[in-house]
């Protein structure tokens, strides 16, 4: 440890002395992959100065022509180009994107660069991690006019400081074929039968700790069986644990190597999923169905909503503003589904037609307020790994 | 000349140490700083206190003890493979070298598909092995065999076989004559491959997550936890300088050894001709080697290609189709054609970025001796005991505050890599280099060559040849790499790993074939360029 202690000074010192150097850059910089990017401070030479009138938060800063809005977001982020390019006519700024990883590494990495923020607007924030990102205080109030007509149970902060944009159902899924088929076996109706004999070693679940899913499907037994009484969720989840459970990392291990109708040949009709997953897969099989081969549980379902906000700090302010505004509206909203594979929130969206068909709500989604999960969430997780795996 | 050297080597040193003090120390420094000392002082109690959580001790002992298993296996396997591709010709060779190095840069989450189709429910064998240790073993095992077949494999062909045949002649057994002849010529280069072998199976991560599944957790994986889940940026700091000490004592091990071990010899200026088995034992050895390899490599890759080509109700090229075809389907994601120059793109800026940087690291290691090359060694290593999401955070919190703001450059990704693929090169090169023999070098100066003429002539041209090894390793580690570019905030400018994991977070048939048709092209890319740079080399 001293040792390493010394090194770690020795290349402190090293780094001071390099620091002003920065040899590499400039061959770097003029290489092919260097091209894609517009650089940032090419913005304020061609527009006089678009942060000078941001007295924030009223009364709004105003939207400058030719800027650029920079938004922060998760992985998942996809919208089609034609709509992209809509809002940049509309607005009269450009869009540029930043992802960076999921959706806690994106909140995580917001929260660290708050005093000097990447870009102008976040979006992908969850009701998981809300409390989080709120409590940091990335984002400043913004009430977005596209959003009136949206319901008030999706406006998780009385402040404003969010605007919700989507939402979406984790449900327990099933494969149709090995579930419901002719044989006349009838999938359950309620999460609590799979504890039952009749589906033992069916269920794939992923783990609370690394994935998102996984902890949504935790937090929906949290609700459903409560913390105290006869059988609390710990107490459903032994049975499930003494009922062969199987613990994986990650959704795309439960659902493409151990779910039976995920493709490649695993076993278990079970899995914890997405209440969308009928309609991707008719329209991931390409017109080769029409019947989707995997339905959901109408029952233990939790409800993530996403959110987009204007970050606290952002050098165009007024663009952010536009750019959640445009996601609000119905003409994003819209285009949603097919990208994302969950619902808008706007009510005035046009879902497309197979989507629709094939992607219903939970009946009864479960919900918890994100301060309730922010302050449980590391116990909950421990409380978890020690029933099911340890 | 003596003088010259002690010029040249600072000098040599600035630039790999400005490249890692900018772009790996000095981020790395300000998150674990940010971790352990939030108020401005380190606050060792709270940092002890994270140690003495009981937790710790299990992954760290869990963490240790699957890579020094991982790693023997490794080395095991692979060294009659590095024997056989050394000395033998044979038909397909070079074709069955290049795919070697393949797995190596798969993404994880494609091996782990392959692994599934293989060890897990509906195995053909009627093995059931995932989600076990076995099954992370093999892995590793899978991962790293090229690692060891290429260092050694190419330290090995430039031995000169005479010295063995003089030993036999002399009337040594072949056994004694490998042990006293070539064995000490070689430790270096499995010193070498061993330590980056390890390197790679303690910092495993999504090996433990997908193969593993729940049970299994690793240093690493701690980590990532702790700060892209939680951020408790204070555990992930006292994991990491934890994960970081071990290294550290590792490296310092092996640089006390190869410092003991170092032994000049006559490098052949051109590989030995491999020539064609000719007794039934030297085709016994080359053919079960060969089975080993297709068992071991062949079979997962296979799995991948057999599952590119499935579609719904037999096989076909429609995956491949749909990845290049303008529909609605694909519009979703980047074109398959972007993703592949994108990866290309970044592979030549990374291996130019990298190339200077590991020559000049590789000389003054070499040439230098005591603390001063053995620290140097051990900070080009250290990135790779380094948790990738630590850089990446660390990126950001650092990067902001340079002359430019870096943050957000698409140019971290390719200088990601780079610092990646740094160590292979120079670990491609110090062997050989350290090995040159001085006389010759004595001889040119007396003779009256300057310093630089010296190098040109005596080591370039040894060199060149163990540098394009290098450079081959670095294409391709930038090629699949994944963790490191998962955690850089960037453009959308996906890289081929990228686009098949985003394909692979989408529900459904076709997407799934889709993501399995860009792994086979991925192979395809990666399998050409490595043929490529051995054309290089056998050229030079």
């Amino acid at each position: 440890m001293k040792r390493f202690a010394y090194l770690m000074s020795m290349l402190l010192i090293a780094t001071a002395c390099a620091g002003p150097v920065n040899t590499p850059l400039p061959t770097a910089s003029s290489s092919p992959a260097a091209t894609p990017t517009e650089t940032p401070e090419a913005t304020p030479s061609l527009t006089p100065a678009p942060t000078l009138t941001a007295p924030p938060p009223t009364p709004g800063p105003t939207l400058v022509a030719g800027g650029q809005v920079t938004l922060v977001t998760h992985d998942s982020f996809a919208a089609s180009d034609p709509v992209i390019h809509d809002f940049e006519t509309q607005s009269g700024q450009t869009l540029k994107v930043l992802k960076g990883g999921d959706a806690g590494a994106m909140v995580n990495q917001a929260i660290l660069t708050k005093n000097d923020p990447l870009g102008d607007a976040l979006y992908g924030v969850d009701n998981t991690f809300l409390s989080r990102a709120l409590d940091a205080g990335i984002f400043v109030p913004y009430v977005s006019p596209a959003s009136a007509s949206v319901a008030q149970e999706f406006k998780l902060d009385p402040q404003n400081r969010v605007t919700p944009i989507d939402f979406g159902d984790v449900c327990v899924v099933y494969d149709v074929k090995a579930v419901g088929g002719s044989a006349g076996d009838q999938p359950p109706p309620t999460i609590d039968e799979l504890t039952s004999a009749t589906y033992k070693s069916t269920l794939v679940v992923e783990n609370p700790a690394t994935s998102s899913p996984g902890l949504a499907f935790m937090l929906a037994t949290i609700i459903r069986f409560g913390e105290s009484g006869d059988y609390t969720w710990l107490d459903y989840w032994r049975d499930l644990r003494a009922n062969d459970v199987l613990v994986v990392s990650d959704w795309n291990d439960a659902y493409y190597n151990e779910f039976s109708g995920g493709g490649s040949g695993g076993n278990r009709p079970f899995v914890v999923s997405y209440a969308t997953d009928p309609a991707a897969d008719v329209y991931f099989a390409g017109g080769a169905s029409t019947t989707p081969g995997v339905q959901k549980v109408d029952d233990g379902c939790f409800r993530q909503i996403e959110f987009a906000g204007v970050l606290a700090g952002a050098q165009n302010p007024a663009g952010a503003q536009a750019w959640v505004d445009y996601m609000a509206s119905p003409e994003f909203q819209s285009d949603i589904p097919f990208n994302m594979f969950v619902f808008p929130v706007n009510p005035d969206a046009r879902v497309p037609s197979l989507f629709a068909k094939y992607a219903a709500q939970a009946t009864n989604p479960l919900t918890m307020d994100p301060q309730t999960i922010s302050a449980n969430r590391d116990r909950w997780i421990q409380q978890w790994t020690d029933t099911v795996i340890h | 000349m003596a003088r010259a050297n002690r010029l040249a080597t600072p000098a040599l040193a600035a630039l790999p140490l400005a490249f890692l003090g900018v772009f790996f120390v000095y981020p790395v420094v300000s998150i674990l700083s940010l971790g352990l000392a939030p108020g401005g002082a380190v606050d060792v109690g709270a940092a002890l206190n994270v140690l003495s959580q009981p937790f710790v001790a299990q992954v760290a002992w869990f963490t240790l003890w699957q890579a020094v298993l991982s790693t023997v296996l490794t080395v095991a396997l692979a060294l009659p493979g590095a024997y056989v591709f050394a000395r033998f010709d044979f038909p397909g060779r070079r074709f069955i070298g290049a795919l070697a190095i393949v797995p190596f840069v798969l993404p994880t989450v494609v091996v782990a598909a392959a692994f599934l189709a293989l060890l897990g429910p509906r195995s053909p064998f009627g093995l059931r092995l995932d989600h076990s240790i076995v099954a992370i073993i093999i892995a590793n095992v899978f991962y790293n065999y090229a690692v060891v077949l290429r260092i050694v494999g190419g330290v090995w062909s430039q031995i000169d076989p005479r010295s063995e045949e003089a030993a036999r002649v002399l009337g040594a057994s072949r056994w004694r004559a490998f042990r006293t002849v070539t064995l000490p010529l070689l430790r270096p280069a499995i010193a070498s491959a061993a330590s980056i072998v390890f390197l790679f199976t303690f910092t495993s991560f999504g090996v433990i997550l997908l193969l593993g599944g729940a049970q299994f957790s690793t240093l690493e994986v701690e980590i990532y936890r702790q700060t892209a889940e939680l951020l408790n940026l204070r555990t992930a700091a006292v994991l990491s300088l934890l994960q970081m000490s071990a290294l550290v004592v590792l490296l310092f091990v092996y640089s006390r050894y190869q410092q003991r071990n170092a032994v000049q010899q006559r490098q052949l200026s051109r590989p030995m001709v491999a020539r064609a088995p000719r007794t039934a034992a030297e085709r016994a050895l080359v053919g079960a080697n060969l089975v080993l390899m297709a068992l071991l490599l062949g079979v997962p890759l296979l799995v991948l290609v057999e599952r590119s080509l499935a579609i719904p109700g037999g096989y076909g090229v429609a995956n491949f189709q749909a990845l290049f075809a303008t529909t609605q389907l694909s519009a979703l994601f980047v074109p398959p054609i972007e993703a592949i120059q994108n990866s290309l793109a970044f592979a030549v800026v990374a291996t130019l970025i990298c190339a200077p940087l590991g020559l000049a690291a590789a000389f003054v290691i070499a040439r230098g001796r005591g603390r001063l090359a053995s620290g140097f060694d051990a900070l080009l290593m250290l990135p790779l005991g380094t948790s990738a999401v630590i850089v990446g955070f660390g990126f950001l919190v650092a990067l902001g505050n340079l002359p430019i703001d870096l943050r957000v450059s698409p140019i971290l990704i390719p200088i990601a890599h780079a610092i990646v693929a740094l160590p292979f090169l120079v670990r491609a090169t110090v062997p050989v280099l350290r090995s040159v023999d001085q006389r010759l070098r004595d001889a040119a100066a007396v003779l009256g060559a300057s310093p630089t003429r010296v190098w040109r002539e005596i080591d370039m041209p040894i060199v060149s040849r163990a540098a394009l090894v290098g450079a081959g390793f670095a294409f391709a580690v930038s090629l699949g790499e994944f963790g490191a570019t998962l955690f850089i905030v960037r453009p959308d400018t996906p890289t081929m790993p990228v686009a098949i994991f985003r394909l692979l977070s989408q529900p459904g048939v076709l997407a799934f074939g889709q993501a399995m048709a860009m792994a086979a092209l991925l192979m395809f890319v990666t399998g050409a360029s490595v043929l490529a740079f051995d054309r290089l080399r056998a050229d030079a």
